[in-house]
């Protein structure tokens, strides 16, 4: 198989939509009129099987639906939500903006931050276990503070309840 | 009802009745409520008499502008010549709206009702649900719902389908929306042409809000004269709205009101104020995006779309932000200004730089390092930004930041003569 641009040859590379995934992707596109259209669930599907969107998953992407790495690779950076790096084993998003933050929600980023090891916003922990960003609204306002942890949407986090959950994640 | 609290006496209750309700969630569950009814009596009638009954009902988009939306539904071609879409927004994420995933969560076949009976009037052949990806509880309860929706065959011939969005607040503009679902960047579009003439895949297009949809299916089975007499004050605004209260408040949730309550009563009996010994200072009736309010502009404040207005704000998604006493205001429009700069897609000028720039000059002001004319800089930053560009993400941010200084200049005063204590470091 010629490799798509960009991507070196000779290399021990797994492909994602091979099989059941590749069976999904197929259903999926008989939803659109489009195969472009099928990209951000592509991603997802992606992101699923092997956890981050590598570069190398961006071409993969690309040549299954007929696009461009490079275009691909402009729609994930777009987008928060797909990683294009490994993260730790549990990634925790703590919305801090307005209406959460005047119900204390920096306070639990900050407890996350502490105990869990990850320190810094962004940085996964030393274990290996932990990524916590910061990020936007989460759309659970009257529940403050919300956090995702992978997809388990949790309410209502305060500091307190933060040792709780640290503990069941790890 | 306020969900997770009691219904209060002074809640109309219509789209949140079941909110609380597990079994509701159940396509029998739905049934056994009287759902599907109206989806029926719909598919029987003409597409343009479904769209005339919610035209006469006066329901507006309650996804912020407040569009009409039997107007909206009227913009599709009179003649069937390319495919037509549906696109439902629910992508909800305005800083302090939370009722489109109660919504979701609680009532997925009211959405998938609404969604049908709206498919039928504007004759498309498939919708879209736009579920943004943070949703993952809503997502799983739509999925199983549609599932059910699917195998009873309730839809008829329109296909329904739901798409996840990856993170990204603009992608709730509906153009940026559509482009999002074609597996583009979210980039807002330009109107003209609107999506009704050239919208999804370039085919003409409707898009409309969960909360709105959701109302659809009463206004079919009771009437357009029952939603319209829905209705305190104003006649231009009917119906109910799920207001979502938020903030310095004792009981924060959603409460179903009728149009043109009083924001006083919503935030003082139903939600209890502040906590206690602390004053109201501010409020944010419609999301972030509105202008502030001030105590005594809150406390004599009308909810409906005019009402609002007519207090220098808008009722937009309804999203009630209470900002009590001991809020440091400069610092939380600062925090606004960084959610702008974030979520901008980078497009326009004016909103790229414009809320960058805004956000590190709020962020110095906070560090003890403001100058004074940086008042007079924002303020001629938020004029550049408002009306002159793609999308109003670039006016959302300019809205806290103009009526923040307006209203409560005294506290950025406070940092520029060096009064508080600084907040970061620059």
């Amino acid at each position: 198989m010629t490799p798509p641009h960009g991507v070196s040859q000779g290399e021990d590379y797994q492909p994602v939509f091979v099989g059941k995934v590749l069976d999904e992707l197929q259903g999926i596109l008989r939803r659109y009129p489009t195969k472009q259209a099928a990209l951000l669930p592509a991603l997802w599907l992606a992101q699923r099987e092997h956890g981050w969107i590598s570069d190398r998953i961006m071409a993969e992407v690309a040549e299954v639906l007929g696009l461009t790495p490079a275009y691909v690779k402009g729609v994930v950076t777009f987008y928060t939500m797909y990683h294009q790096h490994p993260v730790g084993k549990n990634f925790v998003q703590v919305c801090t903006t307005s209406p959460c933050n005047v119900c204390g929600a920096e306070a639990v980023l900050q407890a996350l931050l502490e105990q869990t090891g990850a320190r810094d916003a962004g940085a996964t922990s030393p274990d290996g276990k932990w990524t916590i960003i910061e990020v936007e609204c989460l759309g659970a306002c009257g529940f403050a503070t919300p956090i995702l942890v992978n997809d388990d949407f949790i309410e209502s986090v305060t500091p307190e309840k933060v040792t709780e959950i640290v503990r069941r994640y790890r | 009802m306020g969900y997770p609290h009691k219904s209060h006496p002074k809640e109309t209750v219509v789209l949140s009745q079941y909110f609380g309700d597990a079994e509701a969630r159940t396509y029998k569950g739905w049934v056994k409520r009287g759902g599907y009814e109206a989806l029926s009596q719909a598919l029987k009638m003409d597409p343009v008499a479904v769209t005339d009954v919610v035209k006469e009902s006066g329901l507006r988009g309650r996804g912020g502008a407040g569009f009409p939306t039997g107007l909206k539904w009227s913009f599709m071609p009179k003649e069937k010549k390319k495919p037509h879409y549906l696109c439902v927004n629910a992508d909800e994420s305005e800083p302090g709206t939370f009722k489109d995933r109660e919504i979701m969560r609680w009532t997925p076949h009211a959405l998938l009702e609404g969604s049908a009976i709206a498919a039928h009037a504007i004759r498309a052949d498939v919708a879209y649900i736009y579920i943004r990806g943070e949703f993952t509880e809503p997502w799983t309860i739509m999925e199983r719902a549609l599932a059910e929706a699917n195998e009873a065959g309730v839809f008829g011939g329109i296909k329904v389908y739901l798409h996840r969005g990856a993170g990204a607040y603009i992608c709730g503009e509906e153009t940026a929306l559509m482009n999002s679902i074609e597996g583009k960047r979210g980039n807002p579009r330009i109107k003209p042409p609107f999506p009704a003439a050239a919208g999804l895949f370039g085919m003409p297009t409707t898009i409309n809000n969960v909360e709105t949809l959701s109302a659809v299916p009463h206004i079919i089975k009771r009437g357009a004269a029952w939603y319209k007499g829905l209705c305190l004050s104003n006649p231009k605004s009917t119906g109910t709205k799920l207001f979502s209260v938020c903030g310095n408040v004792q009981r924060p949730g959603n409460y179903e009101v009728t149009m043109g309550f009083p924001l006083k009563d919503l935030i003082y009996d139903m939600c209890g104020g502040p906590p206690a010994g602390r004053a109201l200072k501010a409020c944010i009736p419609g999301g972030s995006s509105v202008p502030i309010l001030t105590r005594e502009e809150t406390e004599s404040c009308l909810l409906d779309y005019e009402g609002v207005v007519a207090k220098g704000s808008m009722l937009g998604s309804g999203g009630v932000i209470v900002f009590d006493e001991t809020t440091d205001m400069v610092y939380q429009i600062m925090r606004l200004a960084k959610f702008y700069a974030h979520e901008s897609c980078a497009q326009c000028t004016q909103c790229r730089e414009g809320t960058a720039w805004t956000t590190k000059i709020m962020e110095r002001i906070l560090a003890g390092q403001g100058k004074s004319k940086d008042l007079d800089l924002l303020l001629d930053l938020s004029e550049n930004m408002t009306g002159k560009t793609i999308c109003v993400l670039s006016d959302s941010c300019a809205a806290p930041i103009v009526s923040g200084i307006k209203k409560f200049r005294a506290e950025f005063e406070a940092y520029l003569a060096g009064q508080r204590q600084p907040v970061g470091g620059a």
